[in-house]
């Protein structure tokens, strides 16, 4: 039981410390508070959002902003607001969930190809090349066109197109430590294959690893809404911010507003998730850098 | 005198700013270089040499500056120049000789070229005059072929000739004043005894200055005509070369003496004495007199800040005690180590590893072009048939230059590369090539001590993780005993048991290492490979690694196999030494015979390439001429024979060498001469002077 507190400390200082290190640059505290807030929407949009997303006001339709809608009103009554922070929840999670599986699947494939070597680097890594040369955007359609427009296939896009960039990252890591003579060491005292890779390499990719997640983030965020955008992606009337950008463009010249803030809500959480990733890259250092500073 | 220097530095203070602090990392240093002399610059890393250097250069970073004091150069105040009024001394006057040709050199241009450059905007001359001096320059630092150096570019070439290349360039402007930053420490000692001979025959042709920064003792002994020793940013002491080996009036130049062993001792009748603790940092610098917290003869006067005492002809030193240590009334050498005598016991010993004849040969890999052309694979030999025993108990030395395949044959016997032939037997249990096969047995009995201690711990797991993990696995304890054995391990290397919740990068380069030697020794193996353990580390600390390393050994009765480079090293530690050469041994002798005649070719032009700690000792001037030949060539009959001071002829370069023993001492070599022939040819390589300072216990 205090064992389980004490973690849950340790965690909590280590999020601490990781804020205050994030607030500690202008740039990085602009990001944070940016994706602190939609964040915020995700998780509490319902209680936020002072309409039903799919609630239609009909008196109201293709209001500009005012004091009763903030963000105005579509071609069809909803309230733009409440799309838009009813819609950040889909796009992040789905997002968020696909960079996890890509970052996880990735993280595996480029250790084992990093650290083994030989054939089975030579056939991933060909295999991955070729999955890269096809732009991202190329890919996901030709994908979706196979698997269907749906949640699912959409993360499982998220996951073919950026696991292998993730895998290719990881891997360099991996070609640069596995020769130190620490991990030679931990090969002649005979440790199991799973245990270096685990213990001693894998610490080693972390801070690479962090940025490249929070790029592939906001990738994945661009992605999501691309793919609404496209009509391809989360279908309707679900209140994905790139569906929403795609109905609002039939009607930009009655009803602009819809146009203009979800894009800005793609916009504003893109560049706030890469200003995050920006100063991860100067936070995690090795910590023998970090002491000797 | 102090107006004909061609250098004079007075007073000199350089600081980086950090955070709106200065860290003055150079302090009231005063120096004066007469023409055509060569003053040698000494310290551990650290001391500010290279600080200094680069002030003289006003090649200091953005952060750095010149606080206090004045650097004249030939009168003129370097400070107070502009960049403009630099440039035209750049070069022309004053050149530097980098430590690493490789990354000083471009890459993309011919060698020629980038020396004609120079030639073109210094000197004025035209295209087709510049490449002639070119070529003249090259056969000045005799470079072989100097028209093909000229054509390649800098990784077509080896480290020393690319070396000499940067001599060349240096001297092209003929500048009066030389700095050179550890031209020789990346070289190999054969070639470095060349270069050596090189810098001594072109300052007595030119009349140039040179300002030898290096933190080998030997080196300065061998090529400068006064010494400045500097300790955390100061300068310490400053003598005649021959003054200051013969009676070093500083506490810690004494200590620096003693931390080195010399050609030809060894641990039965002398003890290294390391310096305690180690140096400040330029944050938390201890009042009074630098090197108080270290010094063994501190009193109460030492917290004053001593002035530059002038203790004769030109020998000045920054302590207090001076005349007390001239007069010999005092001793100004490190405390003892404590250490139990660590010398094996004498008798033969049952090996406790044999190699009978091990192959280690790589194949290259081919690129798809070269596939495509049908190239064949190219065969590298890196091992080419060693056999060799090593007794249970005792140190057995390896010693060999760069590309000898010594770390080829220690990487062999652990496993991380694999044998292509012969047999390795530990114990009793034949080893099998690759790490997969082993058995635990196998993997607890043999550990490996690698160079570099920077990588050699997990930059991520914490000090007892990574000594508990060997302890658990190999050895089976649970993690309460696991825990007790590895305070106990800390204790053994000297290090408190807080060491084991320390994260590497908050220890120091030897106490990473003492944690290295601490996780070999953590299964109670029979047998450490220790490759070159010491190698990459400060002469103070190398010292006190050397002496825990022994005394471990000695302890637990491990056979070690012992690799380095530096011949007086493995002779003061090793019982027996191997000496390989192009993957192949040339000579097996017991430690104390290695020193005398009848040698091995080979091992006679080592003896006679290593800097002695002496300016007074006598050596014998044999040189190799060459390169070591690529392991991929096939070299027929002796390997040694292309570059063999004694080569005799057909039959060396046609025939096999047989193995001869000499049997007065056990000494056994490889080569065709007969023991008779050699020593009827051969003396002694090397002899100390008989000042009081070469006598120790």
């Amino acid at each position: 039981m205090d064992k389980a507190r004490d973690t849950l400390l340790e965690w909590g200082d280590w999020i601490w410390s990781g804020l205050r290190q994030l607030y500690a640059c202008p740039a990085s505290a602009l990001g944070t508070t940016i994706f602190l807030l939609f964040l915020l929407l995700a998780l509490f949009g319902p209680l936020i959002a002072p309409y039903e997303a799919n609630q239609q006001i009909v008196e109201d339709a293709r209001q500009p902003p005012s004091p009763k809608h903030w963000f105005g009103t579509d071609h069809l009554g909803r309230d733009v607001f409440s799309r838009v922070v009813l819609g950040a929840r889909d796009v992040l999670s789905l997002a968020g969930l696909g960079t996890l599986a890509a970052v996880a699947a990735g993280t595996i494939i480029g250790l084992i190809s990093g650290y083994q070597g030989g054939w089975l680097d030579e056939v991933i890594m060909r295999f991955f090349d070729s999955l890269l040369a096809l732009p991202a955007l190329l890919l996901a359609l030709l994908l979706l066109g196979s698997l269907g427009g749906s949640r699912n296939s959409v993360l499982a896009v998220i996951v073919i197109v950026y696991a292998p960039i993730v895998a290719r990252v990881v891997r360099s890591v991996v070609l640069s430590v596995k020769t130190k003579s620490f991990v030679e060491a931990a090969r002649v005292q005979g440790e199991a294959f799973w245990y270096i890779l685990l213990r001693e390499i894998f610490p080693s990719t972390l801070p690479a690893l962090a940025v490249e997640a929070s790029l592939r983030f906001s990738y994945a965020i661009f992605l999501v809404a691309s793919l609404g955008f496209l009509g391809i992606g989360v279908q309707p009337p679900s209140p994905d911010w790139g569906l929403m950008v795609k109905e609002g463009r039939a009607n930009v010249t009655q009803t602009p507003w819809a146009l203009y803030f979800p894009a800005g809500a793609i916009a504003l959480v893109v560049i706030g998730v890469n200003l995050i990733s920006d100063s991860l890259k100067q936070i995690l250092q090795v910590p023998s850098q970090l002491e000797r500073r | 005198m102090a107006q004909d220097a061609i250098l004079e530095i007075e007073d000199l203070t350089v600081g980086y700013q950090q955070g709106g602090v200065f860290r003055d990392a150079a302090r009231h240093v005063s120096l004066a270089l007469p023409p055509g002399q060569t003053c040698g610059l000494v310290g551990e890393s650290g001391s500010g040499k290279t600080t200094l250097a680069l002030a003289v250069m006003q090649y200091l970073p953005q952060e750095g500056r010149v606080r206090q004091g004045h650097i004249r150069f030939d009168g003129r105040d370097m400070t107070a120049l502009s960049r403009d009024e630099m440039r035209a001394i750049w070069g022309a006057q004053m050149a530097l000789v980098p430590q690493e040709p490789q990354s000083s050199l471009n890459p993309s241009i011919p060698l020629g070229e980038q020396v004609a450059e120079i030639l073109r905007r210094h000197n004025g001359l035209d295209g087709k005059k510049a490449k002639t001096r070119v070529l003249e320059l090259f056969e000045t630092v005799r470079l072989g072929d100097p028209e093909r150096v000229a054509r390649s570019y800098p990784h077509q070439i080896s480290g020393g000739m690319l070396q000499r290349v940067s001599v060349a360039m240096a001297l092209s402007t003929e500048p009066r004043l030389l700095l050179l930053d550890e031209p020789t420490s990346s070289l190999d000692v054969t070639t470095q005894a060349a270069m050596l001979d090189l810098f001594r025959e072109l300052i007595k042709a030119r009349d140039t200055s040179m300002l030898y920064i290096t933190h080998n003792l030997g080196v300065v002994a061998q090529i400068s005509d006064r010494v400045a020793v500097m300790y955390a940013g100061e300068l310490v002491e400053n003598a005649p070369t021959v003054d200051l080996y013969r009676q070093p009036l500083h506490p810690y130049t004494r200590g620096l003496l003693d931390c080195i062993p010399k050609l030809g001792e060894n641990k039965r009748n002398v003890q290294l004495r390391p310096i305690r603790d180690r140096i400040p940092p330029l944050d938390d610098l201890p009042e009074g007199c630098v090197f108080r917290p270290r010094c063994p003869l501190a009193i109460d006067v030492c917290y004053e800040y001593p002035p530059l005492y002038a203790a004769g002809e030109g020998h000045h030193t920054r302590c207090h005690r001076w005349e007390e240590i001239a007069a010999g009334e005092i001793d100004a050498r490190q405390p003892a180590p404590e250490s139990a005598h660590t010398a094996s016991p004498s008798g033969k010993a049952p090996p406790v590893l044999s190699m009978e004849d091990v192959h280690v040969h790589f194949t290259e890999e081919r690129s798809l072009i070269d596939l495509l052309r049908g190239k064949k694979k190219t065969e590298v030999k890196a091992v080419a048939g060693v056999t060799l025993n090593i007794p249970r108990g005792r140190t057995v030395g390896l010693v060999g230059e760069s590309g000898s395949g010594k770390t080829t044959l220690a990487r062999a016997i652990v496993g991380l590369a694999e044998r292509t032939a012969g047999e390795i037997v530990l114990r009793n249990l034949a080893l099998p090539p690759g790490l997969r096969k082993r058995t635990s047995d196998m993997l607890c009995c043999l550990q490996i001590i690698f160079q570099d201690p920077e990588e050699a711990l997990n930059p991520y797991l914490s000090v007892g993780e990574t000594l508990r993990r060997p302890v658990m696995r190999l050895r089976g304890e649970s993690r309460e005993e696991a825990e007790r054995i590895v305070a106990n391990l800390l204790e053994s290397v000297h290090l408190s048991a807080d060491y084991a919740a320390r994260l590497p990068g908050q220890l120091s380069g030897g106490e990473k290492q003492r944690v290295a030697l601490a996780r070999a020794f953590a299964p109670n193996p029979d047998l450490i490979i220790a490759d070159e353990p010491v190698s990459s580390l400060d002469v103070s600390v190398q010292a006190s690694i050397l002496n825990l390393f022994d005394e471990l050994r000695a302890q637990r009765e491990i056979g070690t196999l012992f690799i380095s480079h530096d011949l007086a090293v493995v002779g003061y530690l090793a019982d027996v030494v191997a000496v390989i050469y192009l993957g192949q041994l040339m000579e097996v002798t017991p430690a104390d015979a290695i020193f005398d005649p009848p040698h091995h070719p080979y091992t006679e032009a080592l003896l006679s390439s290593v800097p002695l700690i002496d300016p007074e000792g006598e050596q014998m001037q044999l040189r190799l001429e060459g390169d070591v030949p690529s392991p991929s060539e096939d070299v027929s009959g002796c390997p040694f024979h292309t570059r063999c001071p004694r080569f005799l002829g057909d039959i060396c370069v046609e025939e096999v060498p047989p193995w001869r023993e000499d049997q007065a001492t056990g000494k056994r070599y490889f080569c065709h001469i007969s023991r008779e022939d050699l020593l009827a040819e051969q003396k002694r390589a090397f002899r100390f002077s008989e000042s009081r300072n070469h006598t120790r216990i």
